[in-house]
């Protein structure tokens, strides 16, 4: 069936809600002051299953369900939500809202249905795609086949989630489009002892999908090799170097080294308002020529991917960075219009009570020249950076930080002794001038990341292929 | 002060709905459950620029349940509190509990830790400030930045935030409370510019009780002051030095110790405090403790996320750690009796020294002042730390200038032994109550 009559099935029926009415609403909502208006109706299901200590130790289902209405006027914006979705509520936000707006004539819009959108994803029901007892099987067959994996092994927790949402969007233009958004996530973390010694390692992936995927090329078994093997790496672990050095980084998941150096600094809002350290910079070098980031919402099934995003507008695959040259920025609405340029499908909201802003999609870097093998041996002395756990910027200073959890000395060009974590810190306006050799090997992330703004967090991707950075700060310990 | 009475009204038919929920959950064959309901309603306004930017209406409400058919568990939540949503969400609450497996520790609270008396802590306190009103407040607030000095050149505005609500707690031992409390700050963000240096900074305020919040121009001037003080920032060289953490950024450092701490990090061995209990933690000055009762304090609480009555109560005395921070199945799991943190702790307070801030600078000496942290660099196993700093380097108990593009690293265990001193600097905005914290050593990797 046709995805906007799946949504409005899901959302307006129950709450005897037509097309007219949401004209009706509009039509309190705008005013010849008003830019941009939107209603934004979500509803979904989400669930988790938790394994821990050998047995299904939790589970829990819950519904979110609500309308978000907005009134844009300039660069002022007024916003208003409720869990209920039922006309006069929304009537009376939509006059809260216009409230941000003093005057101006009433006009009247005429809803036409968008429905001639490319979709990345299929409009599954990941929580309906497994029976709750293969769910509990899956975990139980993951925690007994990981605890075979090594003696060292004395902590195997398993989690897995599914959320199943469907939105409904309606702007001032008369546009009403939909979206059903299926995403899947599976986890698996041990502890590991030896010798009196405690260490950890995780891993996990998923994507817009059901639960299938973790059936398919054996995958939840994967993250649990990978879980283990990262553990029995830190297990061997050293004293992490201090200073400035050479870093190698490895393909995928370090890929948020994109995200954080750059891809927030580049986001619409903070450019328009001159707050972010890339703030008129395009057209400039801003890396070396070896490097093009890109921002693509339309990956098939990964985790940052979306058909439309919150706003209603087709996902782009967007050119940040051109062989080193800053090309342009992500937009929502709101931030385009003021800045006279195109939306590019990066308008994200973490639900219906939060307003839009510009957000990441899946950000990567497109492969380079190189054998990862030649650009480890390029290296004389320097660090190995192979997974991280999490980062942050200040979009203002441009200083950015990543956390290595896996990384290893280079020495004489080979890779010799792990190390512990450390967290690298550098200036997200010179990192990617440094990059002297890129790999031919780009990997996306397994569909892990989740990024934070504002207080809102929205599922995202990132990936690259193997780098090497002349010169990074990495905080470890051995001054 | 709202009247009694009146809260009464607002309460009482949340309390019908989580009543009705624990009796559908009988009703669908449940031996126990818990149920919890929560409303809130809240004003943001931000201005910039000297203008309105945004006027955001909140108004949120959440469910939930927890079942237990013998010690089998399942929850399910939900933000419709229709009556069908109710059923709905209690058999998909069931229909979880058939599928997970018995665990022994499962079950709801001990019956005679339930809290049993419930004075009023002084947490309600609306705020009723018209949009208009709350504007012209934000506007006043940023203008104090923006004028504070030439070199203040651009703002993310300030925001006015007002939020109150209702939470309900109920169970199937009979406890059944609710309680109304408000949240309301004051925040302001502004850049400062000086040739290619570009530099944010922010300050806010939070209290219970509006009356309690800084004025807009204290927190203007302040966002403006911490702004400007960061402009040409340099980097450091990598050295070992004391690192003093200023109280704001302070809190984090307990943070990580109250996870170490904390029952679900014991029971699962993932804690770098393994077997601590009665065992120097800190050096022998310092005194830990949890005030969960302080009238009009933003962590204040009679009981916890389980009905379980919270307590004052130490926990480092002398530097020796005394007690854990436990829920019911966690202590269960450790053997233990719960020590009334489901959820977490409450109003955690370090007692400080004598020292105000500059006798903290001049403890320090020579060495870094840390204002910023970045990354969550944080290893909860093993205690490693490594995290990104900004702040001053400090030579004879003077901020000489300011530094960025920096690492702090070291173990957590070393570094709580090498507390020095605790500030009397107290940043009371938080659950964490701490003055400047200065460490004796720490790597500092830079150029």
């Amino acid at each position: 069936m046709e995805l906007l009559t799946l949504a409005k099935q899901a959302i307006l029926t129950p709450a005897n809600l037509h097309d007219h009415h949401i004209e009706q609403i509009m039509a309190r909502l705008i005013c010849s002051a008003v830019d941009v208006a939107d209603i934004y109706f979500q509803s979904s299901h989400s669930e988790s299953w938790l394994l821990e200590g050998g047995i299904i130790k939790d589970g829990s289902h819950s519904i979110e369900q609500g309308v978000g209405v907005r009134a844009v006027a300039g660069d002022k914006t007024g916003f208003a939500y409720s869990d209920r979705i039922e006309l006069p509520v929304l009537l009376a936000a939509a006059d809260n809202v216009r409230a941000i707006v003093r005057q101006g004539q009433n006009t009247a819009v005429n809803l036409r249905q968008n429905s001639n959108n490319q979709r990345y994803y299929a409009p599954l029901n990941p929580l309906q795609s497994l029976a709750d007892q293969q769910k509990v099987d899956l975990l139980n067959y993951v925690d007994t086949e990981t605890r075979k994996l090594d003696s060292r092994i004395e902590e195997v927790i398993v989690s897995l989630s599914g959320v199943y949402e469907q939105i409904l969007v309606a702007d001032h233009a008369g546009m009403l489009a939909a979206d059903i958004r299926p995403l899947v996530r599976m986890n698996v973390s041990v502890i590991v002892v030896d010798k009196g010694r405690r260490e950890q390692g995780s891993m996990g992936g998923g994507g817009r999908t059901d639960y299938s995927y973790f059936f398919e090329q054996d995958r939840a078994l994967g993250y649990a090799k990978e879980a283990v093997r990262q553990a029995l790496v830190n297990l061997e672990s050293s004293e992490a170097p201090a200073g400035n050095m050479t870093v190698v980084l490895g393909p995928g998941w370090p890929g948020i080294l994109l995200h954080e150096a750059i891809g927030h600094g580049l986001e619409g809002d903070f450019n328009r308002k001159g707050t972010s350290a890339f703030s008129g910079r395009v057209g400039e070098r801003v890396a070396s020529n070896l490097c093009t980031v890109v921002d693509d919402g339309t990956l098939a099934g990964c985790r940052g991917s979306l058909s439309i995003d919150d706003e209603g507008t087709a996902t782009e695959n967007t050119v940040l960075i051109e062989n080193g040259i800053l090309k342009g920025y992500m937009q929502d609405k709101l931030n385009a219009r003021l800045m006279g340029v195109k939306p590019t499908g990066n308008g994200r909201r973490e639900s219906y009570a939060c307003l839009p802003m510009p957000r990441m999609t899946n950000t990567y870097m497109l492969p380079g020249q190189h054998d990862p093998e030649e650009i480890i041996k390029s290296v004389k002395n320097g660090l190995y950076a192979k997974n991280f756990a999490g980062g942050q910027v200040d979009i203002t200073s441009g200083k950015f930080v990543f956390s290595a959890n896996e990384a290893y000395l280079i020495e004489d060009g080979k890779i010799t002794r792990p190390v512990k974590g450390a967290t690298l810190i550098g200036n997200g306006p010179d990192v990617l001038t440094k990059v002297s050799m890129v790999g031919n090997d780009l990997q996306l992330d397994s569909g892990v990341g989740t990024c934070g703004k504002d207080g809102q967090s929205v599922p995202v991707g990132v990936g690259q292929p193997s780098l090497k950075i002349d010169q990074i700060t990495v905080g470890g310990t051995g001054v | 002060m709202q009247n009694p009475e009146h809260i009464q009204q607002q309460i009482n038919p949340l309390k019908d709905i989580v009543q009705r929920l624990l009796d559908e959950a009988k009703k669908q064959g449940a031996t126990a459950a818990e149920a919890g309901l929560s409303q809130e309603n809240g004003l943001s306004v931000t201005a910039r620029l000297g203008e309105v930017e945004t006027i955001e209406h909140h108004c949120d409400q959440g469910l939930g349940v927890t079942v237990y058919f013998g010690q089998r568990k399942g929850s399910a939540s939900t933000t419709d509190l229709s009556l069908e949503s109710i059923k709905e969400t209690v058999n998909a609450a069931c229909s979880i509990a058939r599928y997970t497996s018995e665990d022994s520790f499962s079950g709801l609270p001990d019956p005679a830790l339930l809290a049993t008396e419930f004075p009023d802590l002084d947490l309600n306190h609306p705020w009723h400030i018209h949009a208009d009103a709350a504007i012209s407040l934000a506007i006043d607030c940023e203008n104090a930045a923006r004028n504070y000095h030439p070199e203040i050149t651009n703002s993310e505005g300030a925001t006015v935030n007002t939020h109150q609500g209702i939470r309900v707690l109920g169970n199937s031992l009979g406890f059944l409370q609710g309680y109304p409390s408000t949240r309301h700050s004051l925040s302001c963000s502004v850049l400062a510019q000086r040739g290619d240096s570009m530099q944010r900074d922010y300050w806010f305020s939070v209290a219970r009780n509006p009356v309690d919040l800084e004025l807009p121009q204290a927190v203007g001037i302040k966002a403006a002051e911490r702004t400007l003080r960061r402009l040409a920032a340099r980097r450091l060289p990598t050295q070992q030095c004391a690192v003093l953490f200023a109280a704001e950024v302070a809190s984090s450092l307990l943070g990580s110790f109250i996870g170490a701490i904390s029952g679900g990090a014991l029971y699962r061995k993932s804690s770098f405090l393994l077997d601590a209990l009665d065992t120097p933690i800190f050096p022998g000055f310092v005194q830990i403790t949890e005030q969960p009762h302080l009238p009009c304090a933003l962590g204040s609480a009679n009981y916890d996320s389980e009905g379980v009555a919270t307590q004052d109560r130490v926990l480092v005395e002398d530097g020796v750690l005394r007690s854990y921070v436990l829920s019911s199945y966690s202590a269960r799991k450790l053997g233990l009796q719960t020590t009334g943190n489901a959820g977490g702790v409450r109003n955690l307070t370090i007692t400080p020294s004598e020292l105000d801030f500059n006798g903290m600078l001049n403890s320090l000496h020579t060495g870094l002042l840390v204002t910023e942290l970045m990354g969550q660099g944080v290893n909860n196993v093993t205690g490693d730390y490594s995290r990104g700093a900004a702040g001053f380097w400090v030579e004879n108990g003077v901020m000489l200038y300011p530094v960025e593009e920096i690492t702090i690293a070291g173990n957590l265990k070393d570094m709580f032994k090498q507390l020095l001193a605790v500030g009397n600097d107290v940043d009371y905005r938080g659950n964490i109550r701490t003055g400047s914290l200065l460490l004796e050593r720490m790597s500092l990797a830079g150029e």
